[in-house]
């Protein structure tokens, strides 16, 4: 379990500093596929049951398979290929992911000491992701990429669900699974509008909606 | 029991269907016989008459009640001024979804998601289990991002994008707080919902229920719309077509608000963490209040005013769950009348919108004139929802206040009412603004005689004024159907009856509420 968590971080590291799109894709699909084997690997050999696999499967199937395939396809019709010039530079943005990984071990160090935890290594690898996840959403540019920053922070909410061991019935953790699919299917979605409304996929460039800026465009559609 | 499930289960098949059927009328037909079903059966549910339900997963008590009544109210009048919305925005097939030709129509989208809204919706009020009412709000995410996205413009994508990223992140971390809840627990507690927690709330561990409520505060409080997380509210309001704003606002934001109140139940169970969730409610509600009076202030666009109205109000539930005591029966019947005038407000603002054409404060004037019977309500929705006797709200606030003054919580009610205020304040000038002063035609009239050097200003708003023109140049008074005013009427005056008069009804469920939350009765 804990060599899964040590990839999960290394992967994670990996995100933060890479440009490329299709390469960060790839790291979130290896994420999934981590993530669905981890409970069975946290559940041990002699507790196995059907239900578990078959759950396992499913967050597989979906996480690592479908989704990666939809942003990927998204990401082709749009023509990025890149993720240009963040607000944080990618150098700079992985030595601010080791510091994240400290701030996790320091949370975790602090909430063990009052509590026990069952397994630390995960649940700093938990913290870590959503850390990360919330990095990738704030300092990224592209509409894509902040897709990729959710998925990462989703998938560091389960990590440490996993890791402290907060088990619901199997038609919960269904139902959850499923919430979070159609919720990145429909951001998938709407990269394709964004990117035939706007031409680009950079979502710092919204800025149609704001108080602090009140001119508004001249061609401003007033629809109702 | 089966009239809880079915409560969910109707409207989300009903939704899906209507992906499916090509008549625009049968569509709309079963929108509004849906709503009225639903109504129906929640009224039986929570009068008891359907039985009762064992909790584990469902489950209705006096908070679910509030909701769920309020819920299916809005929906149904919602539904009804969607018939006229929707015929004023005739059957257009938008660009396709990814490929998916049978989701072009936009319209049939909007009525599929409104139900789809609803089940979601009706699933996180009556989930008792903790998990199952993340998963219902979650759902309503979801379901209503493609409503904000009805109009397939760049605006409406913006403001649906920004939904969609900020609400699931906040809510991401209320899953957070699920698990870490999951963890306070030990082998003796039996079901994972507020009540059993509280049955052994001796042996819950209190530093993880401590994370655990933070969490839930961050998280559900990104979807309630605390600031500062509130950033989605505005640009989601303002975006979305009125029907659904008003439900937004009514409906979508008490569920959330439901997901804290259901943690603080168990809080409050133990003396060190009431205390604990107390303050941070406290200081979150006053934030709230403090920049929704900020950005309220000279706002040039209503609906966004509407919005950060919105947001004060959500600040003014937190601080008044905070505070405890009697405030908690008050922040609960403000719950309830802040729906009911929110909703007609926004239904009012889609009037205004579809007759003026803008959203912009400075081009509308001369309401009460152009537009008597949505002028005159308008400027009674802006008094009820600042707080004016004889509304609901005066009570409701006043209780809050006087909760404060009596716990001795000085600086709380000194800026209490320094924010009401000031959005009193500010939304006193938008809202004259708007409905005294003459009539738009006019106005546009004198604009260009004295200031000849504003032409192209002129030129571009003669594309606003092109409807008005043509409806409002012979009579002057624009035409307001008959539907577009029911509405809000009755909301309003359930607003205003609530503040002479609470039925027992009523009273028993916010009594019943406020003691599940550790409040004394109103």
């Amino acid at each position: 379990m804990n060599s899964i968590a040590t990839l999960l971080a290394l992967s994670c590291i990996f995100l933060l500093g890479s440009s490329r799109l299709l390469m960060s894709i790839r790291m979130v699909a290896f994420q999934g596929l981590l993530l669905g084997i981890l409970p069975l690997a946290a559940a041990g050999d002699g507790h196995l049951s059907l239900a578990l696999i078959f759950l396992s499967l499913a967050s597989i199937a979906l996480k690592s398979i479908l989704l990666p395939w939809l942003l990927n396809k998204a990401m082709v019709d749009s023509g990025t290929r890149r993720e240009i010039e963040p607000f944080i530079s990618f150098g700079a943005s992985m030595l601010l992911g080791l510091f994240l990984l400290a701030v996790s071990g320091w949370i975790v160090d602090k909430l063990q000491a009052t509590e026990p935890v069952p397994s630390p290594v995960t649940l700093i690898a938990g913290f870590y992701l959503v850390f990360s996840g919330l990095l990738l959403l704030i300092t990224r540019r592209k509409a894509l990429t902040q897709t990729l920053g959710f998925l990462v922070l989703e998938n560091g909410v389960f990590t440490a669900g996993l890791s402290l061991g907060s088990e619901f019935s199997v038609m919960v953790e269904l139902g959850i699974l499923l919430d979070v699919f159609v919720g990145i299917f429909l951001m998938g979605i709407m990269l394709f509008h964004i990117d035939r409304e706007f031409d680009h996929l950079d979502a710092d460039r919204f800025n149609e909606l704001s108080d602090l800026e009140i001119a508004a465009s001249p061609d401003e559609e007033v629809a109702e | 029991m089966n009239t809880a499930w079915a409560l969910i289960i109707l409207p989300a098949v009903t939704g899906l269907c209507s992906l499916f059927i090509d008549s625009e009328r049968l569509r709309k037909n079963l929108l509004v016989v849906v709503a009225f079903l639903h109504l129906y059966m929640s009224l039986q549910l929570c009068n008891g008459s359907a039985g009762e339900l064992d909790g584990v997963w469902l489950g209705v008590d006096h908070l679910t009640r509030i909701f769920l009544t309020l819920t299916s109210l809005l929906f149904t009048g919602s539904a009804v001024y969607s018939m006229i919305y929707l015929d004023k925005h005739p059957h257009a097939d938008g660009a396709d979804l990814a490929g998916w030709q049978f989701l072009r129509n936009r319209n049939a989208i909007f009525v599929a998601c409104m139900q789809l809204f609803l089940a979601a919706m009706s699933l996180a009020i009556l989930s008792m289990h903790f998990g199952l009412q993340w998963i219902g709000i979650e759902a309503t995410t979801l379901a209503s991002t493609p409503l904000i996205y009805y109009h397939r413009n760049r605006r409406s994508l913006e403001a649906a994008w920004k939904y969609m990223i900020i609400c699931s992140v906040g809510i991401a971390l209320a899953l957070m707080g699920v698990f870490f809840l999951a963890k306070t627990t030990t082998q003796h507690v039996q079901l994972f919902t507020p009540a059993g927690l509280v049955l052994f709330a001796g042996y819950l561990k209190l530093g993880w229920l401590k994370v655990a409520f933070i969490f839930f505060l961050v998280g559900y409080g990104t979807k309630m719309g605390l600031a500062p997380m509130h950033t989605w509210l505005p640009d989601a309001h303002s975006e979305a077509p009125s029907p659904v704003s008003a439900m937004l606002s009514g409906a979508l934001l008490n569920c959330a608000f439901l997901g804290i109140l259901r943690i603080y139940q168990v809080c409050v169970a133990i003396p060190a963490t009431a205390a604990f969730a107390s303050e941070l409610l406290i200081i979150a509600g006053l934030v709230s209040m403090g920049f929704s009076g900020i950005f309220i202030m000279h706002q040039p666009d209503y609906k966004r005013m509407l919005a950060y109205s919105s947001v004060e109000h959500m600040g003014i539930l937190a601080t008044g769950i905070g505070l405890g005591g009697s405030a908690i029966a008050g922040a609960l019947l403000h719950a309830i009348c802040h729906s009911l005038i929110k909703a007609p407000m926004f239904l009012l603002a889609g009037n205004i919108l579809s007759a003026f054409n803008t959203k912009k404060v400075e081009e509308v004037s001369g309401l009460l004139k152009s537009m008597p019977f949505t002028g005159m309500l308008w400027l009674a929705g802006f008094l009820a929802i600042t707080g004016t006797p004889p509304f609901g709200t005066f009570i409701s606030e006043f209780a809050i206040l006087k909760a404060a003054l009596q716990t001795r919580s000085w600086t709380t009610a000194g800026l209490y009412l320094l924010f009401l205020l000031i959005v009193f304040i500010g939304m006193l000038t938008i809202v004259m603004q708007m409905t005294l002063g003459r009539r738009p035609d006019d106005h546009a009239d004198e604009h260009h005689h004295h200031n000849p050097a504003a032409k192209d200003h002129e030129q571009k708003h003669e594309k606003h004024h092109k409807h008005d023109a043509a409806s409002a140049v012979s009579g002057s008074v624009i035409d307001e159907d008959l539907l577009q005013i029911m509405t809000p009427v009755i909301f309003l005056s359930l607003a205003l009856i609530l503040g002479f008069y609470l039925p027992e009804y009523v009273r028993q469920a916010i009594n019943g509420g406020a003691l599940l939350l550790g409040g004394a009765i109103l």
